[in-house]
């Protein structure tokens, strides 16, 4: 059984780089993730960008609409994910558009942050 | 900033940016780099004279320093130089015809806020100030540049692309860039803030770019239908407003102010886009504009056609706002009685509700029919929707005639 676990955070700003408030959080996820990594357990994980690089594509009557910012629709919620590799944003909304989701509600295109790999 | 500097950055400005930011990959740098270029080109081009190929020294120039400053940054471990593209001082610098338009595309993305479009079109684009951008849309600088910061963040993070689109999303985004090229000539030619009516300012750059656009895609008929519907517009500013800077309805305005030679090109601009025989809102809404401004008096509208019009314009701009408008048209071509049976039945669209514009022009043809008590009602509900100050003006003059002549009906 797979498990996304979904890392929540207040809308607060990070401290800021190269203060100790922001190494001190980098290394509890990096101790974490990095007992995971040695369980076994850990498939992918990374941060994403900030909500406000998100954007949101829903297809209606076969017309691809984009808008910015996260979905506000309130009925709408979280039932999956996929992550893909992309030259630039256009095409990833090319891809969204052709997820079903983004037919009968929408789908979220939200940066990830490229991250260096765990030794 | 001074008279020099501006009219470098007017000429050159767009190209020039558009350029660097394909060479250098960030839309930031392209920016203060071309700033810097036209800084320097003051300095030298007095006593080293201006060299034949203006534009291209400005680019090279503007590319070294978007280099330095982006290695300096990449030195400080900037996250965000990370995404950038390689870049190499061996690189072909030379400007692409396609360049000013991928700029375009990239400022009107829709994955931007609409009103982050407009503004970044403004500074990216035209190259205005963050505080000229701030002035035009009333709102402080610091909001403004928070805006401008947040939609180039966005263009870095989530990489939107400085590129063409594909011709099979050419149609929709190329109607995401005339449709900001239209809401910044309708807020200099009906300002939504502030105290005056018309913002002549934004109207010119409006049409500036749509004369860029068009020119840059000569074979998309709806780029010249924009363009030809605001010069038909626009040639009307000088009558639009009184010396008090009122609004002055189309029917009473002095023809003899009309800019002649925009009508005439802007007519000249629709005929061709037309003739290719792909109509579209812009080319619609131009017609209608072109019946207004080549009838020689008001009696000499040609009302029935601007309702066909209309009706032919619904199918491509389904809203409440056209049906309102034809109702209008039809008033005048079959009488006031007709075209309030249209917009009665508009009166409850939620959409609507909150129009002043519709409570006027009901307000306008009930008092044509006499019904005066229920045009003060109309004026007054239009009024209660805080329009613009020279709507507000309109209003309490035609409520100050309605109180004399309806003897406090």
């Amino acid at each position: 059984m797979k498990y996304m676990l979904l890392l929540n955070r207040t809308a607060d700003a990070l401290p800021a780089p190269g203060t100790r408030e922001l190494d001190r959080i980098i290394q509890e996820y990096g101790a974490a993730v990095e007992a995971m990594g040695r369980a076994g357990v850990l498939i992918d994980c990374a941060p994403l960008a900030a909500l406000s690089s998100t954007t949101t594509v829903r297809v209606r009557d076969g017309e691809t609409i984009v808008t910015d910012g996260p979905s506000a629709e309130i009925k709408e919620q979280l039932g999956g994910y996929s992550i893909i590799e992309c030259a630039d944003l256009d095409e990833a909304l090319r891809w969204a558009a052709t997820i079903p989701a983004a037919r009968d509600a929408s789908v979220e295109i939200r940066p990830i942050v490229a991250m260096p790999a765990p030794a | 900033m001074t008279a020099p500097l501006d009219q470098l950055i007017r000429q050159h400005w767009w190209a020039a940016v558009a350029t660097v930011c394909r060479l250098t990959g960030d839309l930031d740098a392209a920016e203060d780099a071309v700033q810097d270029a036209c800084v320097a080109a003051l300095e030298r081009w007095p006593t080293a004279g201006v060299p034949d190929n203006a534009q291209g020294w400005l680019i090279g120039v503007a590319r070294h320093k978007a280099i330095d400053r982006l290695r300096r940054e990449t030195s400080r471990g900037v996250k965000e130089a990370a995404a950038m593209r390689e870049i190499s001082d061996s690189d072909d610098v030379s400007p692409l015809a396609t360049d000013p338009l991928g700029l375009m595309f990239l400022c009107c993305h829709p994955a931007l806020d609409v009103s982050a479009r407009v503004a970044l079109t403004l500074r990216s684009v035209c190259g205005e100030s963050t505080a000229e951008i701030a002035a035009a849309f009333l709102v402080p600088e610091e909001t403004m540049a928070k805006r401008l910061v947040r939609a180039k963040a966005k263009i870095r993070e989530a990489r939107i692309p400085f590129r063409i689109p594909r011709e099979a999303e050419l149609p929709e985004r190329l109607g995401a860039v005339l449709r900001v090229i239209y809401l910044l000539f309708t807020e200099g030619h009906m300002a939504s803030r502030g105290e005056a009516l018309v913002r002549g300012e934004l109207c010119d750059r409006a049409i500036a770019l749509a004369r860029g656009v068009a020119g840059l895609l000569p074979d998309e008929p709806e780029a010249a239908g924009l363009l030809a519907l605001l010069l038909l517009t626009d040639a009307r500013r000088a009558a639009r407003t009184d010396d008090l800077g009122d609004l002055v309805l189309l029917e009473d305005q002095d023809r003899s102010r009309w800019d002649q030679d925009m009508i005439a090109e802007g007519e000249a601009v629709l005929e061709a886009a037309l003739r290719r025989g792909r109509p579209g809102r812009y080319q619609l809404h131009a017609a209608i504009a072109a019946c207004h401004s080549t009838a020689a008096i008001a009696d000499g509208t040609d009302w029935r056609q601007i309702a066909l019009l209309y009706g032919e314009l619904i199918r491509y701009e389904p809203t409440p706002v056209v049906e309102a408008n034809r109702a209008v048209a039809v008033a005048m071509a079959e009488g006031p009685a007709a075209g309030l049976v249209i917009l009665d039945a508009l009166a409850h669209h939620p959409q609507l509700g909150r129009w002043a514009q519709l409570y006027i022009a009901r307000a306008e043809l009930l008092r044509r029919l006499g019904r005066d008590k229920e045009a003060t009602e109309a004026y007054g509900s239009a009024l209660e929707l805080e329009p613009a100050m020279a709507s507000r003006s309109f209003i309490a003059r035609r409520l100050r005639e309605l109180g004399e002549d309806g003897g406090g009906k």
